[in-house]
């Protein structure tokens, strides 16, 4: 018998980026509010201090900050035809455990989508036709105007630094002049740039392209954000993407919002807490909280009034199946939409080769870039692409990694002595452009339960079914000529290309951009929660992350996954709240 | 009608009366929370995470260990029993319910310096309190010491009981201040160099002391004085938010801004400084020069371990990371803090109005002895930094003693 623990306003479920705002949103409209994280309690000083953050060994080969595959993982699969094998080390993504979530060891690239993104069936529709079939993409439910101040909000807490294309309407020198319009600047200027950065602006300018500065989540200068949290200036060490930064210099919950929620007397965090199920009234048309269990296998039931799920997508998508809300999605007969658009990123590059130039590409940052738009959305015209959407071009400078680090040009050999010397003599004279393309949702792409494997406390893990789609292909084909032409204007001795081809292949790091499985939308009969991002079943559970995402764009998810979480907050603290029931009647 | 009528207004001036008298006892308390918090009498009498108020915390003398009392109003092992009188003779005196001398732990030689109303405001104040039972261990002194009655003769030689005396010559701002560090705020306790017998040395009034492992620094803000280079607006921030553009705020101070100081009114804060800003030091010989293998040492160990944070040239991040360029910290001639800082890294004070705990990590069990002392050399004698050298032998010490562990 699971012991019964006094009752909360709002449990969360999962403390990461969406949980921490979340927790400070509801604190701050006098909620009180429990979090229940699985992992443990992570901070700067104690974790990841500057002694011990950049340790390859023990955060990135021996995945410290990682979930834990050996207590539980998921299993996966190109297709149906397959049959999906646990994934027992990560790879292609690297989901994180423990107080942040994966962000605490995200780079810090911070977009924002296109206003055509949110509304990527109706507008492609309007302007090329019909969607291919099989092609499940669909309208979010929100628009970027609606979602804009809260895009703003984040980027003031988070301190983002970059340089404004649409300021109000008019267009920016410098700026990305393709984003939708924003109500301000952001709070801070964009990172000083490198070598390889100033080459690639060039060589696109020479294109008649317009490159911008990265919005960047580690900070150019010194910030104290709007709750009076401290971040300081980055040191351009290279270690942002897989660790945690000693230097308070990247945005992440720990240096935005804990020190000032963890004071608050109607905020509790339980760490080491896995949340096992969402518990429902006879009705099933009620939560009435969720199930957990602690480091020694004691499980609890956890009453409230309001559910909200921060686990990211994987995550919240398996809670929904194993708590069985809503009808899990089956391609064959089209029925049921938990798990259904499952979406990703697809991601190519194209390396530049110097013979006497220095890039010295450790002098880095997460989100350190110059980036190009024009190959995004529908920034361009695709009359005659066979695709719709597209991604950004950038060159970033992230890192030079000891371990990690070793491009090499075309024709070098796998291992050995010729390895070596070439690794020795591209390190400090390489980089590179890449390219990041939107995953557009087709029919057999989705997430369920595996019917063979199961986790450490014998329940089912979720299964993964994916593989790179028709659109996919010609648009990361198409981009990866678009980023050719570019390096090969950057001074190079030599270039190559490291196109996206073949099947998805879930070892290799691509990004941790999981999106979709608990899509929202505009009716109960295409998607999981409202344009709120409340459960059409279970009014007081609300579903936060990239899962709600129809489909992926072009852009890193985490600004436009704060923004709805934000959107979100607000719904709940000025609509649910004076009147708690659907707020979008079907 | 008339005679229910004049019942009501008579009812009502009784009526007013009561809510006077309970108007004049909420200033009463409200002053005496106010006082409580300048005097940061929570600071020794509550050990970290547990109630506050209510004593147990061990406080490591240089004679021993003294266990603070429990000031809640407990009738067993608080204040319950205690009189208004009781109390002012134990603030004013030094003398417990029962006659008994209190040991000079228990900052009384400042204390003396508070009016009769202001003790009975802290002690309203605490009556207030929830009381807790909470029953101290016994204090571990060595004999002669643990005899109350040779606190008699200590108190003979270094005690004189009287309220703080404003000085006419001064501003009204200057003796509050002056009356707000000597009294209440008892930052001598810290701040000044004891003698032999734990009492203030002579001469040496602010000049900075050492405590549990830790140096106090010179917090004279007059020429040559330990602050001399903070304006007046610079020591009121760092009151009022645990930082500015010199320094950070950790350790023993955290304490005292976090429960204290933070909650001040601006008037107090800024008297606070007008006072400080009239204190002046001595002249300090220059230091002998490091060697220079010491020094080369040093500069290359804090390119990689420290330049991130501090930044090359010493200029730090002001109000984030402290600058070293110029600290009183790094500069006073007692290294203790420097070397301790260095072996267990600090923590500057999360405030109201800056609530992120920036943290600097240990190097303990990164560098060695050698290591640590030529950083710590070169930090002292780098970028117009004076504090002299710090030997190898100094680190092995201090490494000793922290690893005594607090009592
Ligand atoms: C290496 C890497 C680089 C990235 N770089 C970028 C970038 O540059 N730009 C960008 O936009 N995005 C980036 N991201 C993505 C970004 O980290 C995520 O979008 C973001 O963290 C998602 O927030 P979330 O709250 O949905 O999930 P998370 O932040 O991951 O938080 C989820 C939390 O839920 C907990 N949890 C899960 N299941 C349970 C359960 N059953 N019970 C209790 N707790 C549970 C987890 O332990 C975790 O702490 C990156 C991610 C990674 C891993």
């Amino acid at each position: 018998m699971a012991k019964k623990l006094p009752p909360v306003d709002v449990v969360l479920v999962g403390f990461g980026w969406t949980g921490a705002i979340m927790a400070q949103e509801l604190t701050e409209a006098g909620l009180q509010v429990l979090a229940l994280e699985r992992g443990g309690w992570r901070d700067t000083p104690t974790h990841f201090p500057t002694t011990v953050a950049p340790d390859e060994l023990r955060f990135y080969w021996r995945h410290e900050m990682f979930q834990d595959t050996a207590r539980e993982t998921l299993t996966f699969r190109n297709n149906d035809s397959q049959t999906a094998l646990p994934m027992r080390r990560w790879g292609s993504f690297l989901p994180g455990s423990g107080v942040g979530g994966s962000g605490v060891h995200w780079n810090g690239q911070t977009f924002r989508f296109l206003p055509s993104d949110f509304v990527a069936a109706s507008h492609n529709t309007d302007r090329y036709g019909p969607l291919p079939e099989g092609m499940t993409v669909q309208d979010y439910g929100v628009t970027y105007d609606e979602l804009e101040t809260h895009f703003d909000r984040f980027e003031k807490l988070c301190g983002i630094g970059g340089k404004a294309g649409n300021l109000r309407g008019a267009l920016q020198a410098g700026g990305n002049p393709f984003e939708g319009r924003r109500s301000d600047d952001y709070p801070n200027p964009p990172m000083e740039m490198t070598f390889a950065q100033k080459q690639f602006g060039m060589a696109a300018r020479e294109l008649g392209l317009n490159p911008f500065p990265a919005p960047s989540a580690n900070m150019s200068r010194p910030y104290t954000n709007p709750l009076g949290v401290q971040l300081a200036p980055c040191t351009y060490c290279g270690f942002c993407e897989k660790y945690g930064c000693g230097n308070y210099s990247k945005a992440i919950p720990q240096t935005t919002i804990l020190p000032v929620l963890m004071g608050k007397h109607n905020f509790t965090l339980k760490t080491h807490n896995e949340v096992l199920e969402i518990t429902r009234d006879s009705s099933g048309r009620r939560a009435t909280g969720v199930t957990h269990v602690d480091v020694h296998g004691e499980v609890f039931e956890q009453p409230a009034e309001i559910v909200i799920l921060c686990a990211y997508p994987l995550q919240n998508a398996r809670l929904m199946m194993l708590s069985g809300i809503g009808r899990t999605y089956d391609p064959r007969s089209g029925e049921g939409l938990v798990g259904k658009n499952y979406c990703y990123q697809v991601v190519s590059s194209v390396d530049v080769f110097y013979e006497d130039r220095y890039t010295n590409q450790f002098v880095g940052a997460g989100a350190l870039g110059m980036v190009i738009d024009e190959y995004n959305g529908d920034n361009f015209d695709h009359a005659g692409l066979g695709f719709i959407g597209g991604g950004y071009l950038a060159c970033w400078t992230t890192n030079a990694r000891p371990i990690e680090t070793h491009r090499t040009p075309e024709g070098t050999p796998e291992w050995g002595a010729g390895w070596k010397k070439a690794v020795k003599e591209n390190f400090l004279k390489s980089t590179g452009v890449s390219t990041h393309g939107a995953s557009m949702a087709y029919a057999q792409n989705r997430l369920d339960l595996d019917p063979t494997y199961t986790d450490v406390y014998g329940r089912p893990l979720l299964r993964m079914t994916y593989d790179f789609t028709p659109n996919d292909r010609a648009m990361t084909a198409y981009l990866t000529e678009r980023a050719t032409e570019i390096a090969k204007r950057m001074g190079g001795r030599e270039i190559k290309v490291n196109a996206r081809e073949g099947a998805y292949d879930s070892m290799p790091y691509q990004t941790t951009h999981n999106t979709g499985g608990t899509i929202m939308g505009s009716t109960p009969a295409n998607s999981v929660v409202n344009r709120y991002l409340q459960s059409w079943d279970v009014p007081n559970l609300f579903v936060m992350g990239a899962g709600v995402f129809p489909q992926n764009a072009g852009y890193n998810p985490t600004g436009t996954v704060a923004a709805l979480t934000y959107w979100a907050a607000e719904a709940i603290k000025s609509r649910y709240l004076p009147d708690p029931g659907p707020m979008v009647r079907a | 009608m008339r005679k229910s009528a004049s019942f009501l207004v008579a009812g009502s001036a009784l009526l007013g009366a009561v809510e006077a008298a309970r108007a004049n006892d909420f200033a009463a308390v409200e002053r005496g929370r106010y006082l409580t918090q300048a005097g940061n009498c929570q600071g020794c009498h509550t050990p970290a995470g547990e109630e506050p108020f209510a004593g147990s915390r061990p406080l490591e003398t240089p004679f021993g260990v003294i266990y603070t009392p429990n000031i809640t109003f407990d009738t067993e092992t608080g204040l319950g029993r205690w009189t208004k009188d009781d109390f002012w003779r134990a603030m004013h005196e030094g003398k417990a319910k029962d006659g008994s001398q209190l040991y000079p732990a228990f900052p009384y030689p400042h204390f003396t310096k508070m009016p009769r109303e202001d003790v009975d405001a802290i002690y309203a104040y605490l009556a207030t309190l929830e009381p807790v039972r909470k029953k101290r261990p016994e204090n571990e002194l060595p004999f002669p010491l643990n005899w109350r009655f040779t606190v008699k003769g200590w108190n003979m030689t270094f005690f004189e009981p009287g309220v703080f005396r404003p000085d006419p010559e001064k501003s009204q701002a200057w003796n509050r201040g002056a009356y707000l560090v000597e009294g209440p705020g008892h930052c001598s306790g810290c701040h000044t160099e004891k003698n032999l017998l734990g009492a203030d040395k002579k001469g040496r009034h602010l000049a900075g002391g050492r405590l549990e492992n830790w140096s106090a620094p010179d917090i004279r803000a007059g020429r040559h004085g330990g602050l001399e280079k903070w304006s007046e607006e610079e020591i009121v921030e760092f009151l009022r938010t645990g930082r500015n553009a010199h320094s950070a705020a950790f350790s023993i101070m955290s304490e005292v801004i976090s429960y204290s100081t933070q909650h001040m009114a601006e008037a107090d804060l800024k008297a606070i400084a007008t006072y400080l800003k009239d204190l002046t030091g001595e002249e300090r010989a220059a230091p002998r020069k490091p060697a220079d293998a010491v020094m080369t040492a040093g500069a290359a160990i804090y390119l990689d371990n420290c330049t991130a944070c501090h930044v090359s040239d010493g200029s730090g991040v002001p109000r984030f990371f402290p600058p070293l360029a110029g600290s009183g910290k790094v500069n006073n001639p007692d290294p203790t803090t420097v070397i301790r800082v260095l072996l267990e890294g600090a923590r500057a004070v999360p405030t109201k109005t800056h609530p992120s705990p920036l943290t600097m990590p240990a190097f303990g069990w990164k560098l060695d002895d050698d290591e640590i002392a030529a950083v710590a050399t070169y930090v002292r004698s780098s970028w117009g930094n004076s504090g002299g050298a710090v030997e190898a032998d100094e680190v092995r010490k201090l490494r000793g003693l922290l690893a005594e562990g607090p009592p």
